[in-house]
């Protein structure tokens, strides 16, 4: 008579569980006969770095720093394309300058914007 | 356990190929091999430490290399460096917070006494004012090499460690604390200086 053919893995899931479960069973038996659990206040705590932690985990940015990426960016992207402006301002045609030009104002228009809008003054 | 073992007979079947053991030997070996310590430095001696457990001196041939960024699943820490009086309620915090069973390596003069700061206003005295504290390193800072034979006499302290008995090790009995009170700052020094359950210095004859 042949074994079923299924058989195999009938026997390798039975090892797959008890192959783990000994050292589980063995840990237990370990702190159930030698090894008494000492939990304490401190011992429970959450870990951080060996200071008290402090508020809550789950903490919400405001959705006020979105104005600061805005104007971050037309400073940033100004000052960028302002020094190549500068080093080549001598030797610009007339067509670069007004080019130039109206991107400093598109930009300076933003800011003018977000002043009047009252963005640069930080609340809370 | 290994007291059951008569020596005589243990040798003789060894010399016959049979090896012998017991639980606590067996229990003792393999603690003592695997060794994780906690991955902090507080000052130079870190350096040195860091020195230990890379390729040159390779802290790896003792067990030791697996350093652990959380107290959770370290079961040595190496106090490495000037302990200041901020930092010290951190470190005992650490400390109650590791796992038993815990050892802990005053590596340095720092951390060992105070060391060249002894004097200082911001710097505690040693560790040992509020942990206990297995084996001490001096030296400023001591050299890797000082480290390993440390560990060695942390192997063979831990080797020694009795499971049953009388004096068995501190962490299996059920009473000894396995947390100490955290220091906290008062008006002009740490409340308390020290743990009298933890700290006995010996008593300084002058003739």
């Amino acid at each position: 008579m042949t074994p079923n053919p299924y058989l195999f893995i009938v026997i390798f899931i039975g090892v797959a569980l008890v192959f783990p479960l000994i050292p589980l069973a063995l840990a237990w038996l370990w702190r159930r006969v030698f090894q008494p659990p000492k939990p304490g206040p401190q011992k429970n705590a959450i870990y951080e770095c060996g200071v008290e932690s402090l508020g809550e985990a789950q903490i919400q940015f405001r959705s006020q720093y979105y104005l600061y990426a805005i104007i971050f960016l037309i400073f940033d992207v100004e000052a960028i394309f302002l020094v190549p402006f500068a080093v080549a301002f001598t030797g610009l045609p007339v067509g670069a300058f007004i080019a130039i030009l109206v991107f400093l104002l598109l930009l300076i228009e933003g800011l003018i914007w977000a002043w009047s809008k009252g963005c640069l003054q930080w609340e809370r | 356990m290994s007291e059951g073992i008569d020596e005589g007979l243990r040798s003789k079947l060894q010399q016959q190929g049979v090896w012998v053991t017991s639980v606590q030997e067996l229990y003792n070996w393999g603690r003592k091999n695997s060794i994780w310590p906690l991955q902090f430095g507080l000052a130079c001696c870190a350096i040195e430490m860091i020195a230990t457990a890379a390729s040159r001196y390779d802290i790896a041939r003792f067990g030791g290399e697996v350093f652990r960024p959380s107290p959770r699943q370290a079961d040595l820490m190496i106090v490495a460096g000037t302990v200041t009086k901020k930092m010290a309620p951190q470190i005992v915090r650490l400390y109650n917070q590791m796992a038993d069973p815990k050892y802990v390596i005053a590596m340095g003069a720092c951390a060992i006494s105070g060391g060249p700061f002894k004097q200082g206003y911001n710097v505690l005295k040693g560790i040992d004012r509020y942990i206990p504290v297995d084996v001490y390193i001096p030296g400023c800072p001591p050299r890797p090499e000082a480290l390993l034979h440390a560990f060695m006499e942390l192997q063979s302290k831990i080797d020694e460690q009795k499971l049953s008995g009388a004096n068995k090790a501190a962490h299996l009995e059920p009473e000894e604390p396995s947390e100490f009170p955290v220091p906290e700052f008062g008006k002009h020094d740490l409340e308390p200086p020290a743990n009298p359950n933890v700290f006995r210095p010996p008593a300084i004859e002058r003739a």
